[in-house]
């Protein structure tokens, strides 16, 4: 179960695409972390990634978990952004068929999905063909 | 540190046993261990479940299977990393008895999943991956395994018929297990042409949804001298290692590092090397895992392991080294929290001689290789009989 309050934490990531970048090495983390993976930094500054990347690897999901049962079949892919950093996001407004390895994109903000009988609205980013 | 030896293997019929409750199947293995080891006492145990919570809406099972077990006062501990809380549960058992603090160990993993519906599991299995960063934008188990299979092809050239060699090969394999949740063949044919799940994995791509337990009994090699009527099986290495949880987080999607840095320390604690290794009970969750863990465990090149499936290379009796004779998660079934265990029952009864019709002839060394999520924990045993 998604509650508020475990979804209004990742706002500012979702909303917004705010990264943390490392102030010692550069690196950049999305999500933001507390301590660098890289050199161990403690210091971060936010930013916000690029809109824009290209897909590194992709599927078709077939076979839905039951928060996504009606939205199958579609596509979901892991896309890298032009800062470098990757993420796992659906491919939308594009033909399940025409998508490829390498296919420039651009991230869009979008409804994800519908929790619960109430009929909560979540939101977040998607990618389509740039 | 003191050397550690199995004694007792137990495992039962796997499969979808809805007359059979949770703390029931994991009792019938646990005797079946109790009574292969001769044992008239266990002094300690821990238990390898995923999901128990989710599954059967019961948490705290360290005791609950102590109890029913009628072990109860012994100190009893759930261990859990996904799908690699069985090989995690081993690991301490082994560490309980080198250490000296306990003679005898049972080492029990356990998972019942068929009460469930088919998406609810799969939600449920999804809470092995980044459950913000993943499982949030509709990704599934398959569909991560699709991605690391797609990038493999992209990467190598590796085809469709080589992954679904994998699924032929364990099936032929399982075919000769009583204990399989499916001991049948499957075609070429039938694997390529079996419904979709995630493109490019289909159904007989991945392992089932299975109820299941297996369970071993570890004690010290000088007791197991003393006390065992079986030729002794020892474990020489072993070794554990993480890696990220979120598999966009890797710089190379088709290299599963935590097995690489797993096996790398567990051949050096067993003073091994791949070459070394006769039979391996590795974590086949999808066809592709297959391939992706031979080349981490050094069995071949990076990017030959689908070729290396497709020519025999890892079947029984064809001069290599045959990979999964139990028939895997495939074919065998996959109880997530039973399988890093009941891989050890099968490479115990490989190199005690008592695999049957799967027998590798003269195997005495063996590995077991059980992995979490996409990869984020891997445990790695290395076994070994006189
Ligand atoms: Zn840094």
């Amino acid at each position: 179960m998604l509650t508020a309050q475990r979804y209004a934490r990742e706002i500012p990531q979702r909303y917004r695409l705010e990264a943390g970048k490392c102030k010692k090495c550069g690196e950049i983390f999305f999500p933001p972390r507390l301590i660098c993976a890289k050199c161990k930094g403690r210091e971060f500054e936010t930013v916000k990634l690029s809109d824009e990347g290209k897909v590194i690897t992709y599927t078709v999901i077939r076979v839905p978990p039951t928060p996504f049962a009606d939205e199958a079949p579609y596509a979901i892919g892991i896309v890298e952004l032009k800062d470098g950093v990757r993420i796992t996001t659906q491919i939308v407004d594009c033909e399940l068929d025409k998508i490829k390895v390498g296919m420039p994109v651009r991230i869009e903000f979008r409804k994800i999905l519908q929790e619960g009988s109430a009929g909560i609205l979540c939101y977040g980013y998607k990618c389509v063909p740039a | 540190m003191r050397e550690v030896a199995v004694i007792g293997v137990g495992m039962t019929k796997w499969g979808e046993l809805w007359e059979k409750s949770f703390r029931q199947i994991f009792v019938e293995a646990a005797l079946n261990a109790i009574d292969d080891a001769g044992v008239d006492r266990v002094d300690s145990m821990y238990v390898g479940t995923m999901s128990s919570g989710i599954f059967v809406g019961q948490e705290h099972v360290g005791a609950l299977l102590a109890d029913y077990l009628g072990l109860a006062p012994i100190p009893a501990t759930r261990v859990e990393s996904a799908c690699a809380s069985g090989g995690a549960a081993v690991r301490q058992g082994f560490i309980e008895v080198a250490s000296g603090t306990s003679e005898i160990v049972l080492v029990g993993g356990v998972e019942k999943m068929t009460d469930l519906s088919a998406g609810e599991t799969t939600y449920a299995l999804a809470t092995a991956a980044d459950q913000e960063y993943e499982v949030y934008h509709g990704i599934t188990f398959p569909g991560l395994y699709a991605l690391i299979a797609r990038a493999h092809m992209e990467q190598f050239g590796t085809t469709r018929e080589q992954m679904a060699s994998v699924a032929v090969k364990n099936h032929f394999h399982g075919h000769m297990n009583p204990n399989a949740q499916y001991p049948f063949e499957v075609t070429k044919e039938a694997v390529l042409n079996s419904s979709k799940v995630a493109d490019p994995l289909t159904l007989l791509d991945c392992s089932p949804i299975t109820d299941g337990s297996a369970a071993i009994i570890l004690c010290p090699v000088e007791l197991a001298k003393k006390i065992s009527k079986k030729p002794i099986v020892k474990i020489i290495g072993t070794a554990q290692a993480t890696d990220t949880i979120a598999l966009h987080s890797r710089k190379d999607l088709t290299w599963l590092k935590s097995t690489a840095d797993a096996a790398e320390k567990a051949y050096k604690m067993a003073e091994k090397t791949p070459k070394d290794i006769q039979v391996a009970e590795i974590h086949d969750c999808f066809t592709i895992a297959e391939i992706c863990v031979t080349e981490a465990l050094g069995f071949f090149e990076r990017g030959e392991g689908g070729k290396a499936a497709e020519e025999g290379r890892t079947t029984l009796c064809r001069g290599g080294t045959p990979v999964n004779t139990s028939g895997g998660l495939k074919s065998k079934g996959h109880p997530i929290g039973a399988t890093g265990v009941a891989q050890v029952v099968e490479i115990t009864q490989q190199l005690r001689g008592e695999a049957g019709e799967r027998q590798e002839t003269g195997a005495r060394v063996g590995l077991t290789q059980n992995m979490g999520g996409t990869g984020a924990s891997t445990v790695v045993h290395i076994l070994e009989t006189d």
